[in-house]
């Protein structure tokens, strides 16, 4: 008996198990909700259907992200023949409520619905999170039963390596770590390379601040991350792979440790799959706080046991990479998307987004919104339909002022371009990046030299300190932004802050410090009078730091 | 093996395949401006202060970890690239203290060179913390981090050339620093074998023997090349025995 | 060993020698951990917050122990130990107070958290108090920003906060006013409990 028999024998058994239920009460589990205290809220449902007797009817399972972050803890009700009812702000009292009028009594709760028609979820389209609120991300069964690693063997029993870099190619996926390299691409050079320890390295160092659709891929739905690592392994000719977490996610680090013992147990991982010659091994590897080490070459150092500092390119991992072996590094998404574009086809990926951007993107939705969380949308969405109708538009009746994409390498979108179509390539002719999917909406309150500020405080702490333009530069400019923003600098510091940025920008090792000066540079493009209304006479900048006790900006920088 | 033929500063250049377009420089009495390469030890390309335009690449490269390729067209001082060194040489000055007129290296020092030669005339210090404190508990040598450029020359020669991997950088970004072994002070590096190439390699007056005044460093700095070349010779001498 | 020469052997436990790493239970753990990763110097980062978990911070002493362990250059471990965030070189306080300063929670103000709790309990950023008691952190976007801002006491989560808020819930685990203030306090009007509430 083949492996894949066993496969949909017991995707079949766990099918036939859930739907001997008649209701399904689906609790988020999710770090977000979680830390509203989704947990109490599960408990108490638990406790509230064994009182009643309902265990043999009713089953609950704690799921992963249901999106809407800022409405946690959030519940779902799944009866048989009946739409889905959601409930947000679940608390333990809620929770015993909606169990004794509607699980047992079929009478919905009329307080704390949200309709699932709402564009918030209406306006999205699921594919890397197609999963998540769905399966319970500890067990193996749940993941199969909605057809995963289906891909995986199909892939290994029926197709070639070069057939699967095919479709890859075919479909258009491009990276979603930032970048956007084209994703078949890549695995055809590591495919090419000449080497019996290739590695595959999926990179979950997700360290953007205000981004998490890696955490929450990587928590919520692991197995997808494995199976789409196995699906590169297999494509390249590597037996062996990493995934780079940062320590900063304990939780996806125990859920893809499970994982891996689970796919192990299964012979979904290890040596002769489905009966073929494959094989491949997933170790987890844990980064300690280091934003460079998202960065490739920084990344396998790390991964070495050595400091992340990055190295000259080239020569490029898939020639010289970990251990000195040809190596290939994909963001957690971009292999998230795998297994399902293997299973549905490139067309129906490529149908999805635009031209040059197919597929769907992941953002974070944070910042001054009315709803906040999770959405994946298809690529080619206006901003305007994210922060309009799935955001809810601006909190609190204030006015929108811009977006930030892309964290400390991004740039911000003003309200003129709000009709923008979000994908790689306009993105970019804005001066922003897609970056990883941190989408920070930003109302008039904001003041953009700050924003600015911030970033560049976040890159100075981040900057390696090896190349001495990055390290140097950085916090030249964060010295020079504090300036502009406490008042204290002249139009001679705004024009140096400007000669800084090309300096960095342009002869920076790595890609940290040649992006760093994007968000000054965006907000300089778009907000330049926030600058010049700050900036003072040399008098008044020279009494404004002999006040301070400190040196002015202008004597540093003169 | 073919040779490679390219163009430096409209100088046509032949070079051998694996060599560096600094290195080809060189032989065309182009000297790209640099801190961090030193010939004897590996190449990091982390001073970017020898950028160079190659025609037809987005962004400068570094020369000295920038391979020759045939009919490759580089330029090493044009406008921009003069612009932004005084810029770079404006930054090291910024992080550390170099006062020429108390320092052993006057006259023997590598960045007060490159200074004289782009035109940076001032120095407007803010020293990171990490950079403070002299070591003089070595017996015969000293070292002061606020003339450190961070070159890393010195922990390369340590532990490739010497094999005692006594200094490392610890520490990142404004703050990252050398080390002997566990930040303890230099005198008390266990690993340390006094061998002075650290010293011989500082291209400032960084790293010093005890003893000398303002101005009177003595520059060794062949020493490192002188000994991987001999060593790379001999050993290849040893094989064919 | 030069420890043997050290104050210890001055005497304050006249019949036993100095206390060395073997007489610390926490060595016989470091011991397993690195027995699990087979002693391989690529697992120096995965070793380092082993040592920092069973010890809490790392230490010269347990340094130059890994460096020896995984047959590693010193300055090595130290420049590994020192590029990464985590990694503290001193004990933690009692308490931790952990703001997070990613993008979602720098729009929403955290800032303003970090301030407050720093007023209100005399403890710099990135530090802990002379008394032990609390540490002020900061920390890169722990990924809750739906629920900005956000902060971490000890382990758990202080969500959609406030300055206000956050010191009240500090102060409910335990932790008073001023460090210095408190000790002259305590010594006259004896516990502030009531106070805190």
């Amino acid at each position: 008996m083949s492996n894949g028999v066993d496969l949909f024998d017991l995707s079949q058994k766990e099918r036939e198990a859930q739907a001997a239920y008649r209701r399904h009460v689906l609790c988020c589990g999710s770090t977000a909700c979680l830390s509203g205290g989704a947990q109490a809220t599960q408990d108490a449902i638990e406790a509230e259907i064994k009182e009643r007797g309902l265990e043999q009817d009713v089953r609950v399972v704690a799921t992963g992200c249901m999106g809407l972050c800022s409405r946690g803890p959030l519940v779902k009700v799944r009866t048989r023949g009946e739409d889905d009812v959601l409930y947000a702000d679940v608390d333990a009292d809620a929770g015993r409520r909606i169990v004794d009028e509607h699980v047992a009594d079929g009478q919905p709760v009329a307080d704390g619905q949200l309709s699932l028609q709402h564009p918030f979820f209406a306006r999205q389209e699921r594919v890397v999170l197609e999963n998540m609120g769905e399966i319970d991300p500890n067990r193996i069964e749940e993941y199969i039963a909605r057809g995963g690693y289906r891909a995986l063997r199909d892939a290994v029993t029926t197709m070639t390596p070069a057939g699967v870099i095919e479709v890859v190619q075919r479909s258009g996926l491009r990276g979603r770590g930032g970048g956007g390299y084209p994703a078949g691409t890549k695995w055809g050079l590591l495919a090419k390379a000449q080497s019996d320890h290739k590695t595959v390295i999926a990179n979950g160092d997700e360290g953007d601040p205000g981004a998490y659709m890696d955490r929450t891929v990587m928590e919520d739905d692991p197995h997808r991350v494995l199976e789409g690592m196995a699906l590169a392994a297999y494509a390249t000719g590597a037996k062996h792979g990493y995934i780079y977490v940062r320590a900063e996610y304990p939780v996806a680090v125990r859920r893809l440790e499970q994982a891996i013992r689970q796919a192990k147990r299964h012979k979904l991982l290890g040596k002769g799959l489905f009966g073929t010659e494959f094989e491949f091994n997933v170790e987890i590897r844990i980064g300690a706080g280091a934003f460079v080490c998202g960065e490739e070459t920084a990344l396998m150092a790390s991964i070495m046991g050595q400091r992340g500092t990055p190295v000259l390119r080239p020569p490029y991992p898939t020639e010289r990479g970990l251990w000195g072996e040809p190596s290939m590094i994909n963001n957690v998404e971009t292999l998230a998307n795998v297994p399902t574009i293997l299973r549905r086809g490139a067309e129906w990926f490529a149908s999805i987004g635009t031209d040059t951007s197919r597929g769907t993107k992941v953002f974070a939705l944070a910042g001054k919104l009315e709803n906040t969380g999770l959405i994946e949308v298809p690529m080619g969405i206006t901003l305007r339909e994210i922060v309009e109708e799935i955001g809810g538009g601006v909190a609190g009746g204030k006015a929108f002022k811009a977006a930030q994409t892309g964290g400390p390498s991004g740039g911000c979108i003003p309200i003129k371009h709000i009709d923008t179509s979000m994908d790689y390539d306009s993105l970019l002719a804005l001066g922003s990046i897609m970056g990883s999917g941190g989408l920070i909406v930003m109302d008039e309150d904001v003041a953009m030299p700050e924003v600015a500020r911030f970033f560049m405080r976040f890159c100075m702490d981040e900057s390696c300190g090896k190349c001495l333009p990055c390290r140097a530069g950085t916090f030249e400019m964060y010295e020079l932004l504090d300036a502009i923003c406490e008042g204290r600098a002249t139009a001679a510091n705004l024009a140096r802050l400007e000669t800084l940025c090309d300096v960095v920008r342009t002869d920076s090792l790595c890609g940290l410090g040649q992006t760093a000066p994007n968000p000054v540079l965006s907000t300089l493009h778009y907000f330049r009078d926030e600058y010049e209304a700050r900036v003072v006479p040399d008098t008044v900048a020279a009494a404004v730091a002999a006040d301070a006790g400190g040196a002015s900006a202008h004597e540093r920088s003169a | 093996m073919p040779g490679v033929s390219l163009r430096i500063d409209d100088n046509e250049v032949d070079a051998s395949p694996g060599e560096s377009v600094m290195q080809a420089a060189v032989r065309v009495g182009v000297k790209v401006p640099g801190l961090c390469q030193m010939d004897g030890v590996s190449v990091v390309g982390a001073c970017r202060l020898c950028m160079v335009e190659v025609a037809g690449t987005p962004r400068p490269r570094p020369a000295c970890a920038t391979p020759v390729a045939e009919a490759m067209d580089v330029h090493t001082d044009t406008e921009q690239l003069r612009e932004h060194r005084k810029v770079l040489l404006e930054m090291l000055f910024a992080e550390g203290q170099h006062v020429c007129a108390v320092c052993v290296a006057n006259g023997a020092c590598e960045l007060q060179t490159l200074a004289a030669q782009v035109g940076v005339d001032h120095a407007n210090f803010t020293p990171p913390p990490s950079r403070l404190t002299m070591d003089l508990s070595h017996p015969r040598f000293g070292y002061d981090p606020s003339r450190c450029v961070l070159c890393t020359r010195c922990v390369r020669a340590c532990a490739e050339v010497e094999g005692a991997f006594t200094w490392g950088v610890a520490g990142r970004g404004r703050e990252a620093h050398l080390v002997a072994d566990l930040g303890r002070p230099w005198g008390e590096a266990e690993s340390c074998t006094s061998c002075g190439k650290c010293v011989s390699v500082c291209p400032t007056g960084a790293m010093f023997e005890k003893g000398t005044s303002v101005g009177q460093r003595r520059v060794k700095r062949a020493l490192v090349s002188t000994l991987t070349s001999r060593r790379e010779r001999e050993s290849a001498r040893e094989v064919l025995k | 060993m030069s420890v043997a020469a050290g104050p210890g052997a001055a005497g304050a436990t006249p019949d036993r020698a100095p206390v060395r790493p073997d007489d610390d239970p926490r060595a016989a753990l470091l011991e397993k951990q690195l027995k699990k990763v087979r002693y391989r110097a690529d697992a120096l980062i995965e070793v380092l917050h082993a040592v920092q978990d069973i010890y809490g911070f790392l230490s010269p002493e347990v340094l130059h122990t890994v460096a020896d362990e995984l047959e590693l250059p010193p300055s090595r471990v130290l420049g590994v130990a020192t590029f990464y965030h985590l990694f503290s070189f001193e004990p933690r306080g009692e308490h931790t107070c952990t703001v997070c300063t990613g993008t979602a929670c720098f729009v929403k103000g955290a800032d303003a958290l970090i301030e407050g709790v720093s007023e209100a309990f005399g403890v710099a950023k990135g530090e802990t108090r002379e008394d032990g008691k609390l540490s002020l952190l900061e920390a890169r976007c722990i990924g809750s920003c739906g629920l900005a801002p956000v902060a971490l006491l000890d382990a758990a989560v202080v969500a959609k906060t406030t300055p206000e808020a956050l010191v009240a819930a500090i102060r409910k685990v335990g932790v008073n006013g001023e460090a210095v203030a408190d000790d002259a306090a305590d010594a006259t009007a004896g516990s502030d409990e009531g106070g805190a509430a």
